[in-house]
């Protein structure tokens, strides 16, 4: 592996997962695969010369066509609204990666694994679920996944699909609206609901939490209290963005 | 060589002609910018001191240091990340007052942080009426994440220079580097000279 | 947003953020190497330091103790690395005298 510098990428497909968040696929010039978890730097430049840059995980498995990415608009933001409004088919923006070894699973770490999703936290750890089935392990998988409502669960059919595999759970909770007859649970991820629902602290399972900062650090220290060792469990801050 | 992606602006507006240096643009927001956590000193244990080359130290408490006659200061400010932000109001103490009868030869200044910031400049840079230790901005007395209780403001160079949290002066007879000037940044950072980082 | 955290709290990221500026100027992957904190003795990859990137640069701090471990800052045709508060970093590299195939494993 070398250093790594900015490569033209072109968007081959974009479709809207729900009001808020928008899947790109993109077609980048030399790129030779990636491990689930991993983000890619975008960068968008003005006519003008002015740029920013902004971190994007990469949602699909290693397995899939893409990589494809998975962004949630942030109001106000400067960089997710032109990707999830403005960006369509055929147009370039430079993509930098695939980076990061740390917030990383693949099949040859085995399991158990836990994975924490807050809102689009979801990204990274899709890729990892995807790359599960698709490649065939039989580890062991548990998906906590915390949304605002129903409408704002990312990737719902495919989760449920996902779900159906032996080893591979899928548990929702909604933080703010419950549909009618709605069976999973329906509060903030704290220490009383992993205890409920995560795998005891005694599995030892690798642990991988992502969203919002508020999130990650509630989660990650409710872990903690709980006696998981901070040492197996990994998480990935998305920054203030979120909920 | 950059792709250029078709119809981005990023959040920016154009300014008056002459007001916005070279490489900057507007906002209207005021960015939080953040090397590490947030000190949170409460106002009976802040003090602020002028220590270093000086005849004997001089040192304020919160409630002395209210008690200087302070100044409305109205003035633009330039981030080196590339932001702008036009006719800012603060209000502060000039450090012409801070520094009224301290008998020094020293050329530079040290100013410390809470948080264990630092930054330098040459001496000449804060007095004339060109800093101000400020204690409020936008009619409000600072929030924490801009430098409450008090920062610098050196609105002619680089906002770096405008230390938040800011707890004295040290004067100095050598140029010592401060946080980011001992790293690649600028000694003097003027926003109009585009000087950025060393070298430039 | 929890109310218990303060912004600066959300201001906060892993150092995993930072493995973008890392990776155009180190060519090993530095997001998995270990680093011990000089300050408190804390030993800990960089992709789990704490990471500031709202900053003129990135700064990446010790969890445990909040020193400043590296900092980062980019310019125009620069880059400028400092490791001062670290009495280390430790990386994976192929094993002496085994095949690269081997270590691939
Ligand atoms: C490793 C990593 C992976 C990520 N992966 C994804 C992903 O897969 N999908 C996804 O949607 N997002 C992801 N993110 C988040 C993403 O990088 C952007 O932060 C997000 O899209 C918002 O960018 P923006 O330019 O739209 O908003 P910004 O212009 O950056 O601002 C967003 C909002 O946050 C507030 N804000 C931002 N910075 C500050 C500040 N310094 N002080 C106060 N308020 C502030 C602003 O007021 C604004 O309302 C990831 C982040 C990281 C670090």
């Amino acid at each position: 592996m070398g250093r790594l510098s900015w490569q033209p990428a072109t968007v081959t497909d974009a479709f809207a997962e729900t009001p808020q968040v928008r899947t790109l696929e993109l077609d980048v010039t030399g790129w030779t695969g990636h491990l689930p978890g991993q983000h890619v730097d975008v960068r968008l430049t003005a006519d003008d010369g002015y740029q920013a840059a902004r971190s994007y995980s990469i949602a699909s498995a290693p397995e899939e066509k893409g990589p494809r990415l998975t962004v949630e608009r942030i109001d106000a933001g400067e960089v997710s609204p032109y990707l999830v409004d403005e960006l369509r088919t055929g147009d370039r923006i430079e993509v930098r990666g695939p980076i990061g070894g740390f917030f990383v699973w693949h099949a040859g770490l085995g399991g158990p694994v836990l994975l924490l999703a807050g809102g689009a936290g979801i990204v990274p750890l899709a890729a990892m679920l995807r790359h599960r089935v698709a490649s065939g392990s039989d580890a062991a998988v548990r998906l906590i996944y915390s949304s605002r409502s129903l409408g704002e669960v990312i990737y719902r059919e495919e989760l449920d699909r996902l779900a159906t595999h032996e080893g591979v759970d899928v548990v929702h909770t909604l933080t703010r609206e419950q549909p009618a007859g709605w069976r999973g649970f329906g509060r903030r991820v704290d220490r009383e609901l992993l205890a409920e629902a995560a795998w005891p602290a005694s599995s030892s399972p690798l642990t991988y939490v992502c969203g919002p900062t508020a999130f990650v650090e509630k989660v990650a220290g409710s872990l903690v209290q709980l006696g998981y060792d901070p040492r197996t469990i990994r998480t990935e801050r998305f920054g203030p963005t979120g909920r | 060589m950059s792709v250029f992606s078709r119809g981005f602006r990023g959040r920016r507006q154009e300014g008056p002609p002459g007001r916005v240096p070279p490489g900057q643009y507007l906002v209207d927001d005021f960015p939080v910018l953040s090397a590490g956590p947030t000190p949170e000193t409460p106002v009976e244990e802040w003090t602020f001191t002028i220590t270093g080359d000086v005849d004997a130290p001089r040192q304020w408490s919160w409630e002395e240091f209210l008690a200087l006659p302070s100044e409305t200061i109205t003035t633009d400010i330039h981030c080196v990340t590339r932001w702008s932000k036009l006719d800012t109001v603060w209000e502060g103490v000039s450090v012409d007052t801070l520094l009224e009868g301290v008998d020094t030869s020293a050329e530079y200044v040290l100013a410390f942080c809470d948080g264990g910031y630092t930054t330098n400049l040459p001496l000449e840079d804060v007095t004339d009426g060109k800093a101000w230790v400020a204690v409020s901005y936008d009619g409000e007395p600072l929030e924490a994440e801009h430098g409450a209780p008090a920062r610098l403001l050196v609105p002619h160079l680089y906002l770096w220079k405008s230390a938040k949290w800011i707890r004295g002066l040290q004067l100095l007879a050598e140029d010592e580097s401060g946080f980011w000037e001992a790293l690649g940044y600028h000694d003097r950072g003027d926003p109009w000279q585009e000087q950025r980082h060393w070298g430039d | 947003m929890d109310s218990d955290l303060t912004l600066d709290g959300n201001l906060t990221l892993d150092g995993n953020a930072a493995a973008g500026v890392l990776a155009e100027v180190f060519v090993s992957e530095c997001t998995t190497a270990m680093t011990r904190c000089d300050a408190c003795g804390a030993v800990e990859m960089v992709g789990a330091l704490k990471a500031y990137v709202q900053a003129p640069g990135t700064v990446l701090r010790c969890r445990h103790c909040e020193s400043v471990l590296m900092r980062v800052v980019r310019g125009a045709g620069s880059c400028w690395v400092d490791v001062r508060g670290l009495t280390w970093m430790q990386f994976s590299v192929a094993t002496p005298g085994r095949s690269s195939g081997a270590d691939a494993v």
